[in-house]
């Protein structure tokens, strides 16, 4: 593995330039959890490695106003969580980032990564996507916003076209009375890959649901937006009859596959669980106590 | 291909060294640095035995690449007792018996001293969380949890 070379560009117009003309031999390196990994049992053998952490957008936290934040794609779980108000406004996401791994990996692991690895059970995904946040790529064609869910293609694979880099991650303004929440369900307690992981966020008013997002990840070949689950929840005051709703269309949502971890049945059946417990967290959460 | 030329910062010392692209921080630890108290374990970041702290932050040796440590704070088990007198987490770790092989000793070391640092007074919940990147095959975990609060709470009292 002698022959690889390094890059660690300071602008992101080097980095697209560099990873366009190294036409699919290169690899970009964030926090590197997932690609070192690949590298050493021989899956990735890229010829370039491109270090993103030098280019100052890729690694700020921006507090917009409201409620915003942008944050870069290289941003660690632990420098997120370090940050003094963005886990107020939006301590769904953050526990989600933080579940990537153990505090080790958490000092290195990005949601840029968990996104861009194509993982269906990426523990950010679900969360980014309940959130409703917007992501920023750049190319060798210039810069373009997809919303986080029309990034991932399946297991392992995304939508980016060839030279193009995850930028940031942009996060709405949070009306008054949000809150949002990520559950994972995993057989052990900690350090384990997600059997189904379940994304709320909700925007209350006087106690009626007024704006809701459902992100679920690890039971279909990409994370979900369930807008029917969401639609459930809607002008609802979050009653048994309208989380058991949202709970079936998160369940018709699902197209798992059996692994060690769970079965097909099994999978199905925590997601509607795991709809009502995380739906009643982002709930209380929006109510401010 | 030629080698890189790095310059770090490992345990408030600054350092040079040279490494292939592909080498990891581990690899650059325990070789060319010649800092061998960083174990290797896994080698794909799940069992925490090359723990280390860059900036303060901890890290997975074996996930980090040598040549990204250019410019940053790099923290050993090597920096952790001031000459002859330990860190009072390795004086209690000996004292209470929380290590047989001690391969993994010195990532939970570094680990839950990075603990403390955030936490000094940490539940017992939040030291089994804290440390869960740390397999041990040989204690069960329980005398190192023990030993942990032990340290904290003897921590608190000497600040005090």
């Amino acid at each position: 593995m002698t022959d690889i070379r390094y890059l660690a560009p300071s602008t992101l117009d080097e980095a697209v330039r560099a990873f366009a003309a190294a036409s699919g031999a290169a690899r970009i390196l964030a926090g590197g959890t997932d690609l070192l990994v690949q590298m050493r049992a021989g899956i990735a053998k890229p010829g370039t490695i491109i270090d993103i952490k030098k280019i100052p957008e890729l690694t700020a936290i921006e507090d917009l106003g409201g409620g915003a934040y942008r944050i870069g794609a290289a941003v660690s779980g632990a420098v997120l969580a370090e940050h003094p108000t963005f886990g107020k406004a939006w301590p769904g996401v953050l526990e989600a980032v933080n579940l990537i791994g153990s505090k080790q990996v958490q000092g290195r692991a990005s949601p840029g990564g968990n996104l861009c690895n194509g993982s269906p059970a990426g523990d950010s995904v679900p969360a980014m996507v309940a959130a409703g946040a917007v992501v920023t790529i750049q190319g060798p064609n210039g810069r373009r916003e997809l919303p986080v869910e029309k990034v991932p293609a399946g297991p392992g694979r995304t939508n980016l076209a060839p030279g193009e880099i995850v930028v940031a991650f942009t996060l709405p303004q949070r009306p008054k009375g949000s809150g949002d929440a990520y559950l994972r369900m995993i057989p052990r307690t900690e350090m384990d890959i997600a059997v189904v992981g379940m994304g709320v966020n909700l925007t209350m008013e006087g106690g009626v649901v007024k704006a809701a997002r459902v992100g679920l990840g690890a039971v279909a070949p990409t994370v979900l937006l369930v807008e029917d689950a969401a639609k459930a929840l809607i002008g609802t005051k979050l009653d048994d009859t309208a989380l058991e709703a949202a709970a079936a269309a998160c369940r018709a949502a699902c197209k798992p596959i059996n692994d060690k971890r769970g079965t097909i049945a099994y999978r199905i059946k925590v997601a509607g669980v795991l709809l009502k417990r995380t739906a009643a967290i982002a709930a209380r959460r929006a109510g401010g106590n | 291909m030629s080698k890189i030329h790095v310059s770090t910062s490992v345990n408030g010392e600054p350092v040079e060294f040279l490494c292939d692209a592909s080498a990891s921080m581990l690899d650059a630890l325990r070789g060319p640095l010649g800092l061998t108290g960083t174990k290797e374990g896994c080698g794909t970041g799940d069992c925490g035995a090359c723990s280390i702290t860059v900036d303060g932050r901890l890290v997975c040796a074996c996930l980090m690449l040598a040549v990204e440590s250019e410019g940053h704070e790099i923290a050993t088990i090597e920096g952790m007792a001031q000459g002859e007198t330990l860190h009072p987490l390795q004086r209690k770790f000996l004292e209470m018996a929380a290590l047989q092989c001690g391969i993994c000793t010195p990532g939970v070391l570094i680990s839950a001293r990075a603990l403390l640092e955030k936490n000094p007074d940490p539940t017992e919940e939040e030291v089994r969380f804290g440390l869960a990147g740390n397999l041990c095959r040989c204690t069960g975990y329980d005398k190192i949890v023990r030993a942990v609060l032990e340290t904290a709470a003897e921590m608190r009292e000497t600040v005090r």
